[in-house]
């Protein structure tokens, strides 16, 4: 039998030398496309940092921008816009969605809770330019206005599906015996919830805000006909008004050279914005503790 | 309790909001051309003459060649990740690749438009049409710009999509697998080719239609770059136009009610398809992981 | 699927099982009433001439701290050998130094030599592929490629290496092994269907032939039917017996009865306070489990721990 065997291996065999080479390029293969794939990344950033801290100074953020043609300026105004648009966004998505949140997971199993998650799933995956519509429809449209509002609906409602996922997670995870010592102390659901989960929950519950923010940071899609931008300072949310990473967009399919410099310092604004939310929310969530008393 | 219900019930509300507003505004179009919409390759404001196809063209092709390039790039860069890679090396590889996600789709084709375009029209376009030319896809005038460039910029926004999920997906497959291919004297990549892709197969096809579906969706990177012209040819090299940019782009300048209603209506089969994308990709990848993190 | 019992024809030759007194607090182990008085094993396990696996002083590490420590031991070639000793002692680890697969976890370490036919297998020009060719291993858990049928499973060793091309090669290696672990008639009729189709008992015995088609000369087998019903786990220990005709046999058992029924010879371990596992003693089955030389052995073999 040993024989037999061994016949076997003598025909036709691969010798392990060649094994050994084509799994070492493969391997090498893997290697490069991970490689690409982070340089890339690192390329995109090397770029929008050169061509943009030129025109990166105090003049581009704290001024308007200057008529067409005219050199100079700034996007004083898309960036307190930005602001103004996404804190609303915030302040209506932060309850709707935690709320949500805890809702799902209290009654993880009911029939309302399994289709509201379906919907929140199928929301993350609908374009931002289709939610602008419906922010159009409804915000827009009856008034015969743009405004800032609008904006902020679309964008309250693209970060819902992120809010609500990670604060169901962050209520599911919150460890058990917190939630006893809530009933221990003769709360009812509601109010353990509420008083004792809910605290505890807080860090990973911000850290859905803040991916639920760099989610929105430089969308500019759903702006197109809901803000709509603005030349000029506006702070009042109910009329048109002008956004960072809109007026990248207009700047750079523009034929202006002193524009197209402009766009590059913004999306440079952007991408620091992006990356410090997104560090500072992986940071912010510790890891849950696995000590036991 | 009953803010906590009020607020589900509201959310619900808003979805199916959505939904009904889309079908309520593209209601003009939906009457008047029916399914012809889909099929009919004229798309005149002029002539109020509204037919998607040429549209439905562009996006396809343009996420067509994405996905093609993502996936091929992606689920490799994610064996590299899960099992090759030194294990200082994996994490902050990782990192950087998901931070690609989080870069802002204007950022993206401020680059694409600027530093891309300009390199395909230098050289690799000229490169594809002196070797291939003799296909239909790689003939005609090079403008830098154009179906092919865009395909390429969606290949790159996708791909921390798909090495992600994968990577999640091929960590999923046990190490009981790994093992026993081992001891039977297998090296690292034979395993990887032969036992570990395979058993996370369905979870890889599942992070290749949900990062297929966010092509689909994509707006401001393509309109930047594809070139904005609804018309179908040939070449990849041409100008071309997807669903969603001929909605940011034309919107404000519609006219009349129907070229509006035609708008949103194409703002409706986005729709449409994403959520029959995302279903779909939901339901490979759930099979496969019970985590979290796939969602 | 088909009933795990085997049929007659390829029933693997027996083994005399020894004549085991416990210790004072056990029922004797031996015949059942009826049967008759079955031959002692003196005559049948050899002195350790022929020793065709050696270790020497084999340290595993996890990271920075040591599984096992300088454990130097003999295998019998062509004999089953037993590992036998509480969880944690590092039994599994040492079988997994054996044929190098210990290493393969990214933290994991070995110092120390193993000498398979005289040549150590850490030595630096060694390629573990050719170690694992040599020293084949079934799992704890039975674990078939689920994407494979049960004919790919049994030849995908021989695929790595690039034989077994053809079916009817392919045919050939699978009813060899398949019958040498006691499947084939099971499942000749069924080798393109999933072999994930079949049951646990099944699936081990899947694996073993898997093993033993790319001919290894060392069999190591971890916990083989811990997973597995009671007689799904008989046909494996009676295969066990059988395979040691030619092969040589290392198995971790955490059960001493099964250790005492199948093996040749006995390795005890121990894991210390400091939670690093040593050899305790190391002897023929039979004298281990009746007169065995150290007292931490017979407490363990009595059961007063473990």
């Amino acid at each position: 039998m040993a024989t037999e065997a061994a016949s076997l291996r003598a025909k036709h065999a691969t010798p392990i030398a060649e094994r050994r080479i084509r799994s070492l390029l493969g391997e090498i293969f893997a290697g490069t496309c991970a490689g690409v794939a982070a340089i890339l990344l690192l390329t995109i950033f090397v770029y929008v940092l050169r061509e943009g801290v030129g025109a990166l100074n105090l003049d581009f953020v704290t001024q308007l921008p200057r008529p067409v043609g005219i050199t100079g300026g700034g996007v004083a105004n898309g960036i307190l816009g930005s602001l103004i648009i996404i804190g609303i966004a915030v302040i209506i998505a932060t309850p709707v969605g935690v709320l949500t949140g805890i809702y799902l997971a209290l009654f993880g199993s009911g029939t309302l809770a399994e289709s509201v998650r379906f919907m929140a799933d199928v929301l993350s995956g609908v374009p931002s330019i289709a939610i602008g519509l419906f922010a159009y429809t409804l915000l827009v449209a009856p008034f015969h206005h743009f405004s800032g509002l609008s904006a902020s609906f679309a964008f309250a409602i693209l970060m819902l599906p992120l809010i609500i996922r990670t604060s169901e997670e962050a209520v599911r995870t919150v460890p058990r015996r917190t939630r006893e010592g809530g009933f221990a102390l003769g709360l009812s659901k509601y109010a353990t919830t509420m008083q004792v989960v809910l605290p505890a929950a807080r860090p990973a519950i911000l850290t859905g805000i803040l991916l639920g923010i760099a989610r929105v940071t430089g969308e500019t899609a759903p702006l197109l006909f809901t803000a709509f931008g603005s030349q000029f300072m506006e702070l009042n949310p109910t009329n048109p008004m002008a956004e960072l990473a809109l007026q990248v967009f207009t700047y750079a399919i523009s034929p202006y050279q002193d524009w197209h410099r402009q766009a590059w310092a913004g999306a440079a604004l952007l991408i620091l914005a992006v990356f410090v939310l997104n560090v500072a929310a992986r940071f912010l969530l510790k890891p849950p503790s696995t000590k036991r008393i | 309790m009953a803010s906590v219900r009020g607020a589900t019930l509201l959310f619900a509300l808003v979805v199916i909001g959505l939904f009904v507003e889309l079908v309520r505004g593209s209601w003009s179009s939906l009457t008047a051309f029916g399914l012809k919409f889909l099929v009919t390759s004229q798309w005149n404001p002029v002539t109020n003459q509204f037919g998607a196809l040429p549209l439905i063209y562009g996006t396809v092709v343009s996420s067509g060649i994405a996905i093609l390039l993502a996936g091929f790039v992606g689920v490799f860069a994610a064996a590299y990740l899960a099992d090759f890679a030194p294990r200082r090396l994996a994490q902050p590889l990782s990192f950087a690749i998901e931070l690609l996600a989080a870069v802002p789709s204007v950022v993206y084709g401020l680059w694409g438009l600027f530093i891309l375009a300009p390199i395909m029209r230098a050289y690799i376009d000229p490169f594809l049409q002196a070797r291939f030319g003799w296909l239909p896809i790689f003939s005609g005038t090079i403008y830098g710009t154009g179906l092919l460039t865009a395909g390429v910029l969606l290949a790159l926004m996708i791909v921390p999509t798909v090495t992600a999920i994968s990577r999640d997906v091929i960590l999923a497959v046990g190490k009981d697998q790994r093992e026993a291919s081992l001891a039977l004297g297998a090296t690292r990549w034979e395993t990887m080719r032969r036992v570990v892709l395979p058993a996370a197969r369905s979870g890889i096809v599942g992070a290749c239609i949900l990062a297929l579906g966010r092509a689909l969706g994509e707006t401001i990177a393509t309109t930047m770059v594809i070139g904005n012209r609804p018309a179908i040819e040939a070449s990849l090299f041409a100008p071309s136009y997807t669903l969603s940019s001929v909605i940011a782009n034309e919107f404000t300048e519609a006219t009349s009610d129907l070229y509006l209603s035609s708008l949103v209506e194409l703002g409706l089969v986005l729709f449409g398809v994403s959520i029959v994308v995302n279903a779909v990709a939901r339901t490979l990848i759930w099979s496969m992981v019970r985590d979290k993190k796939a969602r | 699927m088909a009933n795990d019992v085997s049929s007659p024809e390829e029933q693997p030759r027996r083994r005399e099982k020894p004549a085991i007194v416990f210790g004072l607090h056990r029922e004797p182990f031996g015949p059942r009433p009826g049967e008759e008085e079955p031959v002692g094993r003196q005559d049948r396990a050899p002195a350790l001439e022929s020793a065709q696996l050696i270790t020497d002083k084999i340290t595993a590490f996890y990271g920075s701290k040591r599984a096992i420590e300088d454990v130097s031991i003999q295998f019998q070639a062509k004999a089953v050998s037993a590992l036998i000793g509480p969880s944690g002692c590092g039994k599994t680890t040492l079988l997994r130094c054996l044929n190098r697969i210990h290493e393969t976890d990214p933290s994991a370490r070995v110092t120390g030599s193993v000498l398979l036919d005289g040549t150590n297998i850490y030595e630096s020009d060694v390629d573990p592929i050719v170690v694992r060719r040599r020293i084949g291993m079934v799992f704890q858990q039975p674990n078939p490629f689920p994407t494979m049928t049960i004919l790919q499973n049994v030849v995908s060793g021989l695929r790595y290496a690039g034989l077994a091309k053809s079916r009817s090669e392919q045919l050939e290696v699978a009813e060899r092994t398949l019958k040498q672990a006691a499947l084939w008639n099971e499942v000749k009729d069924l080798l393109d269907r999933p072999a994930i189709a079949l049951s646990g008992g099944q699936q081990q015995r899947l694996c073993i032939a898997r093993a033993l088609a790319i001919d290894p000369e060392v069999l190591l087998m971890d916990e083989p039917t811990s997973a597995l019903d009671p007689i799904s786990t008989g046909v494996i220990e009676e295969l066990m017996t059988a395979l040691a005709d030619d092969y040589t046999v290392i198995a971790v058992t955490h059960n001493m009865q099964q250790a005492a029924r199948v093996s040749d010879y006995t390795i005890f371990m121990l894991a210390g306070q400091d939670r690093i596992g040593h050899v305790v003693e190391m002897d023929k089955t039979n004298n281990i489990f009746t007169h065995p030389k150290e007292k931490r052995t017979e407490d363990y073999i009595s059961g007063r721990f473990g």
